[in-house]
């Protein structure tokens, strides 16, 4: 812990993420402190400049600014600690399994997570964003709130995230199986899932921190390049991606449209990259600087 | 090294196999129908006109028979002909794929020039000044949303000071020439060359500090060599090693990696021709493309193993 508060990078991580959190949670007050929200239309007041009824002035569809950005941060928030937490879940039992099993599991399931390393990760999450669930034989029903839209991207992310923790845990736990806690626990006859949660659990947590603190901001740009090519959150719901969509269409107008979402993505992207760097420093044993 | 590489090719035509059908039963989910498509686009066509084209091109068998047809064109080298240009799939993806690499290449080396050193500068110059600056940096050019620092350059560098085209492959019409594709080239390899440079520079700084903190290293020093010698006669080699394997992985992911810069700048490389092609429901194209894109992935990981083997005389691929 005194190791993290003495690197002055992973501070300002954190207290940008403060801010930024501060500013999605206050979303809703914002909004009728403005007077105005994020979704409604008003044609009359297309692209206005900053004010003090919208202090960023206001959209091409004449929606206020500030409350979409702020309304986006919640989204973007969301999907990525949501979608880095599923992916943790998946790669973490997959790496417990294949490392405490060996054999045939570890064999099929290390073969599964260099296949789907190898797979073009961009092209894939195309198909995979365009691609029509009700053709599975699904009711269309489920598909028509905005959470749906939400739930697939996490899940389409998750899907093809969980290759980096899965490989972190099988080797952290290929290596705990050495040591003599772990040898005696199995002579003492500690059950396979009992000795996987009790005890090798607890002992591969601090790679998963690790690596998926680093991953959320990784996921962040995912979802707001699937956003913006329009394969992501879905209109007319706020995301930092798809609030760039629609001001490519204005940039010779207004280009300042443009430069606030991206402003944002990058600030919380580069906010928890600082964070998971200072959290491997201070978490790594053999990091002593 | 002939066995383990055998094993590698064998494993890689595996997963291409796999990654076909996933790819293939995908598609069958692809909102939209090729033959309704063309029935819409046609007032005269009656619904047996439809029946029999659906028979004609095969849709209307179950689907593991589809693709067993697939498979066997796909092995003598027949991938169909691509909806959106009317041309033989092969043929189509050609021209995409030489702009992509040529992309990458000039996006890499303007990467590798300013991170390699600077990665070896902030190793020697370690939680000093020098070195949090560039770790900033590089931490600043990793966050940038690529599509965001592409939308940047167009708004200061094609519509403020319109020094160069915001989109494009070379001058509509007079085109042509390597100068005036170079200069259409510029804000693409720009942006491309940021996210980079950022990985690069903090992989190059992880190895050299990590290599200097060997005994041979302290050995060198201390029979008296100098820092330039000992960083360029004994410890470069050894640092450069997970560099080269990271950039050998790197030219195989790209190929896809580069699909929303292509699309920022409308750059026709295999990025956007994937991007295009799911759009505009051109199974065939983008089903091939897909698996070029995994093809090249896999080749990079096997160059990134042998490249290893060659450097690195401790491993023996066995």
């Amino acid at each position: 812990m005194s190791r993290f508060l003495r690197h002055p990078p992973a501070l300002l991580g954190l207290g940008l993420l403060i801010l930024l959190s501060l500013g999605a949670v206050l979303a809703g007050p914002a909004e009728h402190w403005l007077g105005a929200d994020a979704e409604t239309l008003d044609l009359a007041s297309m692209l206005l400049p900053p004010s003090l009824s919208h202090p960023l002035g206001t959209d091409e569809l004449g929606r206020d600014m500030l409350a979409r950005l702020m309304r986006g941060g919640q989204v973007s928030l969301l999907v990525g600690l949501l979608t880095a937490a599923a992916a943790a879940i998946v790669g973490t039992t997959v790496g417990l399994l294949a490392g405490s099993r060996g054999g045939l599991a570890d064999a099929v399931l290390m073969r599964l997570t260099d296949g789907v390393i190898a797979l073009p990760l961009l092209p894939l999450l195309i198909v995979l964003g365009a691609l029509d669930p009700t053709k599975l034989g699904l009711p269309p029903e489920m598909f028509r709130s905005e959470t749906a839209g939400l739930v697939r991207i996490v899940i389409i992310i998750a899907l093809v995230g969980w290759t980096t923790v899965a490989r972190l845990v099988r080797s952290a736990t290929l290596s705990l199986k050495q040591q003599d806690f772990i040898r005696a626990a199995q002579a003492l006859g500690v059950p396979p899932g009992r000795l996987m949660l009790r005890h090798l659990l607890p002992n591969v947590a601090s790679p998963v921190i690790v690596a998926t603190s680093l991953s959320v901001g990784n996921i962040i740009l995912l979802e707001s390049a699937l956003s913006f090519l329009g394969l992501g959150v879905q209109p007319p719901m706020a995301s930092w991606g798809n609030m760039l969509t629609g001001a490519l269409q204005q940039l010779f107008t207004a280009p300042m449209l443009a430069v606030w979402p991206g402003g944002l993505i990058f600030l919380t992207v580069l906010a928890f990259n600082l964070l998971g760097d200072g959290l491997q420093e201070a978490l790594d044993p053999r990091g002593r600087s | 090294m002939t066995k383990h590489l055998g094993f590698r090719l064998l494993q890689a035509a595996f997963v291409l196999l796999v990654m076909s059908l996933l790819v293939y039963g995908l598609m069958g989910l692809m909102p939209g129908d090729p033959i309704e498509l063309m029935a819409a686009g046609s007032p005269t066509m009656t619904p047996e006109d439809v029946a029999r084209l659906k028979a004609l091109y095969g849709v209307d068998q179950p689907l593991l028979e589809r693709y067993g047809h697939w498979l066997i064109s796909a092995l003598s080298g027949d991938f169909g002909y691509s909806r959106l240009t009317a041309r033989p799939v092969v043929e189509t993806l050609i021209g995409p794929l030489g702009n992509s690499a040529g992309l990458m290449a000039a996006a890499l080396t303007l990467a590798l020039i300013f991170a390699l050193p600077g990665g070896i500068w902030a190793a020697l110059r370690q939680g000093r000044l020098p070195d949090h600056a560039l770790n900033l940096a590089a931490f600043a050019a990793i966050s940038l949303p690529v599509f965001w620092l592409g939308l940047l350059l167009v708004i200061l560098f094609a519509v403020t000071l319109s020094w160069f085209p915001a989109s494009g492959v070379e001058t509509v019409g007079g085109g042509g020439g390597l100068n005036d594709r170079l200069w259409h080239m510029a804000l693409p390899v720009l942006a491309l060359a940021t996210a980079s440079f950022g990985h690069y520079l903090r992989y190059m700084r992880a190895a050299m500090i990590s290599t200097l903190r060997e005994n041979w290293v302290r050995t060198a020093r201390a029979k008296g060599l100098s820092w330039p010698q000992v960083v360029i006669r004994h410890s470069l080699r050894n640092a450069m090693m997970p560099v080269v394997t990271v950039l050998a992985l790197d030219i195989g992911a790209l190929f896809s990696g580069v699909l929303v810069t292509e699309t920022v700048f409308a750059y026709p490389g295999m990025g956007k021709l994937i991007y295009d092609a799911v759009m505009g429901n051109d199974y065939n194209l983008a089903l091939a493309a897909l698996l070029l894109a995994t093809a090249l992935t896999l080749l990079g990981s096997l160059l990134a193993d042998i490249l290893h083997s060659l450097l690195d005389p401790r491993v023996r691929l066995g």
